[in-house]
């Protein structure tokens, strides 16, 4: 199905299974812990050994030898595999560093083998026993030094322009220029990426943790060099992901490696430790934004550039994104630039570039309002703009960011902050209200599905799409409920298997929107099957109660299915309305924090939030999405920071003790209400994502609210006590 | 982790002279931090005296009015004993203070006060760290150590004493009782347990090998206000930037302060404790007097001084 016009009415609109609160269906699967995750499958790979990725201790150079005696003679010890004897491999285009060093070492904990062992224990102390030396190179570590001369990024929209920006900052009366930091940032989910492959032949199947299956497929298939065909990923459960299971990692690679060389399955999680330095992460930007104003606040000026780092041949963190589009203003200025470090690969982690971009554009909007002597909430009500600022022919989809910022304001309380910083006291709490916008671009994905119905009138769907926590399984049994007219418990969701139908896969806050308009298509497809089955008017009939209407005619599903079933599939394919019109999502923050008078120590007492991110299919499930991205916000405001040793070249508090994110007491109540919109141009489910707009302008909330309680405004994220106590000792 | 064998002690002496006698051998109690250790072969025994059967799991009172702990008492139990609530009240609010409810029902007394520093260069075996592989260098010097050590440091190590517990039990003068390899038994004042790092930061304790703690004494009740203020990061599962165990007793014009976060033991200047009249100021420069810090940690030298003022305040509306 092309989806190339707006929607018009269609089942979806019926409601009565979507938009309804409706409990994640895998929930009782999850609590009573037999939702099996990768590394449980001890059923499908009967006999398997355990292997254990032996990193690089140094961040940059060359492997001068690898010792593997000691470690081969250890108890257990089945195979080991290095560069040297695992055969040609190839560079996956998703990858910026490979899989496997050898004889370069591309970054600190870049796998340099695999050893496999009987036992998980052998294989660890093993592991521990091969002798890799190394001929170490200087490397770039630091992004601040690597900052000049940075060209700009490859890629579309790195480097954008509207009218004069520089006359037009000169000439405004009201100005901001500030430069904000934030840090590089690990995904830190809660299941380490971890495989099991086994091989039957020249055909090896992965059961992994992993977002995006037909990405998986495609990048074993270019690193080890064997046609897709001859590679099966099956991941049905995802104990988080983050953008850090967007592509196959090291696990997958050295599992796949290892089971060939052992000729036995094997199975390989990653440590903690690993997670952080093995695999990919958010970088650091450094980011410098001006703001120009009339005297009414009225933008005239926007400019926001942005520095990151990644290793040769990578790309940038996108920060500048939503300067793009979030404000109007005439004369504009975005550049996107790249430096080249050699610390662990920079990739994307939840709603890249918008996260740290709207956590420097959202303060910097804060300094104005207080320049201007202007409410926050005000400033960007006047700002707001319907249509794409850089190109004014362009309009929004929809956009109701006024109505979250209004509505918002109200239900939080904002008219009682008093905008003179460090005035409230609560005893020995200094108390602050702060604010910001939320946006994340909505961006659709091409999504297939397999739907059908049997003869006892049970749908079943199979797609590839994942669930990485979110709730898609929720999601698509409501969609083919409603679509196939049954109740939820008459319907079966199997996901993340790459021998169903390609899907939009879950990245980029696209999964729910674009898997659900893939199953709306299969659904479809299988309507008009059956209709033309039971010589119905495919276009009349009526699926509702488990029944197929047409006039006065009325079946039931289960005999239309007949004895052997019926099923439909096809592919949501998006046109040209993400181009013709900009598409996002909305929302408003606000926060009220506490700073410690003497300490400095920063709380988080209250957040609420209103969003608009078109239908909400479930609200719960999409709740959770936001409050979760309320609280990721809360760490990036306050505490993540994968702190770099720039003399060895690696994240060194590279496990969950040291890495700080929020533990349920740095989380009060949260609120979050969501705009009844409907937007049409995104696809036939009317609604667009939601999985990352919750984070997108948080932390931004958090920082302008600890300035408005203490009067210290922290530009270098995160804002820890010590940033405060500067502060605080100067003003 | 390296292969190890393991035994069941049948008492105290046995486990501290099969310990003494084992090469390579080592307690296990609640293992909340050797486990770890050993995971990363951060801790490599080769033979593991399992302690947790012997007893020494009871709070009982001593002749002299105080409080004989044993051992094995999980975390816990001892925040949550109604006398420590009640006559030690900066003890239990350490503790509570500390790690997380699952790690505290598994950590007992004695593992507390032995385990081993959160300097992430010791926790990463391919960096230098002189506690870790003595002679290797110290990568927290010049390195990250916003979190680190300001008083009592050396060349050769800037680590902290993670502990809140044992931070409460400097300022209430307690008392590590242990049994030796030959079956004597000792005491040991708290101020004398943990060492400096001097040229030797991997000799942490007064213990010689094998003996085995039995037992903290909490002497005789002192009174007071009694507040444990732990500043960090995060509300909880976060170790000190630093804290500071108070017991203020107005009436008659004294105090205690012990502190954490600031060295490789408790750090406790008693003649600091004669400055209360001159607040925060005057107790802070005399406690902190000879502090060596960072770029990263000096942040430390002004937060006690605040966080005494708050404890001050705290405790004259008390």
């Amino acid at each position: 199905m092309k989806f190339e016009t707006p929607a018009g009415t269609n089942p979806i609109d019926q409601r009565r299974v979507i938009g309804k609160p409706t409990p994640r269906i895998d929930g009782p699967l999850k609590v009573t812990g037999t939702a099996p995750y990768a590394f449980e499958r001890n059923d499908v790979a009967p006999g398997h050994a355990y292997g254990v990725i032996v990193g690089s201790a140094v961040a940059k150079g060359r492997i001068a030898r690898i010792d593997t005696a000691d470690a081969e003679r250890a108890p257990g010890v089945i195979a080991i595999v290095t560069r040297e004897n695992a055969g040609k491999l190839g560079k996956a285009k998703a990858h910026t560093a490979t899989m496997l060093a050898g004889p370069m070492v591309e970054h600190y904990d870049q796998a340099v083998a695999i050893v496999v062992a009987e036992t998980f224990e052998q294989a660890r102390d093993a592991a521990k026993r091969v002798r890799v030396d190394y001929a170490r190179a200087k490397g770039r570590y630091n992004l601040a030094a690597a900052k000049a001369g940075a060209p700009i990024a490859p890629g579309d929209k790195m480097k954008t322009a509207v009218g004069d920006f520089a006359r037009a900052f000169a000439a405004a009366p009201v100005t901001v220029d500030a430069t904000y930091t934030t840090p590089d940032q690990s995904h830190t989910m809660m299941e380490p990426h971890a495989t099991i492959a086994a091989w039957d032949g020249d055909t090896v199947t992965l059961w992994t943790s992993n977002q995006m299956i037909a990405w998986a497929v495609r990048d074993m298939s270019e690193t080890l060099l064997i046609p897709k065909e001859k590679i099966r990923v099956v991941s049905p459960y995802i104990g988080g992901g983050f953008g850090g299971k967007l592509w196959v990692r090291s696990d997958a690679v050295m599992a796949a490696l290892a089971a060939r060389a052992a000729k036995r399955p094997v199975k390989v999680a990653l440590a903690r430790q690993q997670v952080m330095n093995n695999t990919t992460h958010r970088p650091a930007t450094i980011q410098r934004i001006r703001l120009g104003a009339d005297k009414t606040g009225k933008i005239t000026a926007i400019a926001h550039q942005t520095w990151s780092g990644d290793l040769p041949g990578g790309g940038p963190e996108t920060a500048a994104n939503q300067t793009q589009l979030l404000y109007a203003g005439a004369n504009r200025l975005t550049e996107t630039r790249l430096a080249v470090l050699d610390l662990p690969e920079a990739n994307a982690m939840r709603a890249p570039g918008e996260a740290p971009g709207m956590m420097a554009l959202e303060v910097a909007m804060d300094e104005l309002a207080e320049k201007l002597g202007m409410d926050p909430v005000r400033l960007r009500v006047i700002n707001d703009t319907q249509v794409d600022p850089e190109k004014p022919e362009r309009p929004f989809s929809d956009r109701n960011l006024v109505r979250c910022l209004e509505e918002g304001a109200q239900r939080f309380g904002w008219s009682r902050r008093n905008p003179t910083p460090g005035t409230v006291r609560d005893g020995r709490w200094l108390v602050g209200m702060g604010m910001a916008a939320a946006f994340r671009n909505n961006m659709n994905m091409k999504s297939g599905a397999r739907v059908g119905v049997d003869r006892k009138g049970v749908v079943t769907v199979a797609t590839d799409m994942t669930d990485i926590g979110t709730g898609s399984y929720t999601i698509i049994a409501q969609t083919a409920a409603e679509m196939m007219g049954v109740p939820l418990d008459k319907v079966i969701v199997l996901l993340g298997d790459s021998r169903f139908p390609a899907s939009a896969g879950s990245g980029g806050q696209w999964g729910g929107n674009s898997s659900t308009a893939g199953v709306y298509a299969a659904c479809v497809d299988l309507r008009r099957r059956i209709a033309q089955k039971l010589g119905f008017d495919p276009d009349r009939a009526t699926f509702a109660d488990g029944k197929v209407s047409d006039g006065g005619r009325s079946v039931d599903l289960a005999k239309a299915a007949g004895d052997e079933g019926i099923s439909g599939e096809d592919t949501i394919e998006f046109g040209r309305l993400n181009d013709d019109y900009a598409q996002a999502t909305f929302g408003a923050h606000f926060v009220e924090a506490g700073v410690d008078a003497h300490t400095g120590e920063i709380r988080v007492r209250r957040m609420a939030g209103v969003y608009d991110a078109g239908r909400i299919l479930n609200p719960v499930s999409a709740r959770s999405q936001v409050i979760g991205g309320m609280s990721m916000g809360i760490g990036a405001a306050l505490m993540e920071d994968a702190v770099v040793d720039p003399r060895f070249g690696y994240f060194v508090n590279h496990d969950l003790a040291e890495y700080h994110v929020p533990v349920h007491l740095d989380v009060p109540h949260q609120e979050v209400v969501f705009l009844d919109t409907l937007d049409d141009k995104t696809s036939p489910m009317k609604a667009k994502g939601v999985g990352e707009l919750g984070l997108c302008g948080a932390a931004a909330a958090v920082a302008n609210a600890v300035y408005n309680a203490c009067g210290v405004r922290i530009r270098d994220y995160p804002l820890t006590l010590d940033k405060v106590l500067k502060g605080m000792a100067r003003v | 982790m390296k292969p190890f064998t393991y035994e069941r002690a049948a008492s105290p002496a046995a486990a501290a002279a099969a310990v003494a006698r084992t090469p390579g051998a080592k307690f296990v109690a609640g293992g909340t931090n050797l486990l770890d250790l050993m995971k990363l072969q951060i801790e490599t025994p080769r033979h593991l005296v399992d302690v947790n059967r012997l007893g020494l799991d009871t709070i009982e009172p001593t002749a002299e009015g105080g409080l004989r702990v044993g051992a094995l008492v999980r975390n816990t139990a001892l925040a949550a004993d109604p006398r420590v609530r009640r006559d030690y009240g900066v003890l239990s609010r350490a503790l509570v203070s500390g790690a997380s409810g699952q790690l505290r029902n598994k950590a007992t007394t004695a593992g507390n006060l032995l385990q081993r520093t959160r300097c992430p260069y010791f926790y990463d075996t391919n960096q230098p760290c002189n506690k870790r592989q003595p002679g290797s260098g110290c990568a927290a010097i010049g390195g990250f150590n916003r979190n680190l050590a300001i008083l009592g440091t050396s060349k050769d190590c800037i680590a902290t004493h993670p502990s809140d517990m044992a931070v409460a039990m400097r300022a209430l003068d307690a008392t590590v009782e242990t049994v030796m390899p030959n079956g004597q038994a000792r005491r040991i004042a708290i101020a004398d347990f943990h060492r400096l790092p001097g040229g030797t930061p991997w000799v942490e304790t007064a213990l010689v090998a094998g003996e085995m703690i039995t037992a903290v004494t909490l002497p005789a009740p002192v009174g007071g206000t009694h507040i444990y203020r732990k500043v960090r990061d995060r509300s909880s599962y976060a170790f000190a930037t630093i804290s500071v165990a108070a017991v203020l007793r107005p009436t008659t014009g004294t105090a205690r302060f012990a502190f954490g976060g600031l060295a490789h033991k408790p750090w406790r200047v008693e003649a600091a404790e004669t400055r209360v009249d001159g607040g925060a100021k005057a107790i802070a420069a005399a406690a902190l007097a000879g502090a060596q810090t960072t770029d990263q940690n000096a942040f430390k030298v002004p937060l006690v001084e605040r966080t005494l003022a708050s404890v001050l305040a705290e405790g004259a509306a008390a």
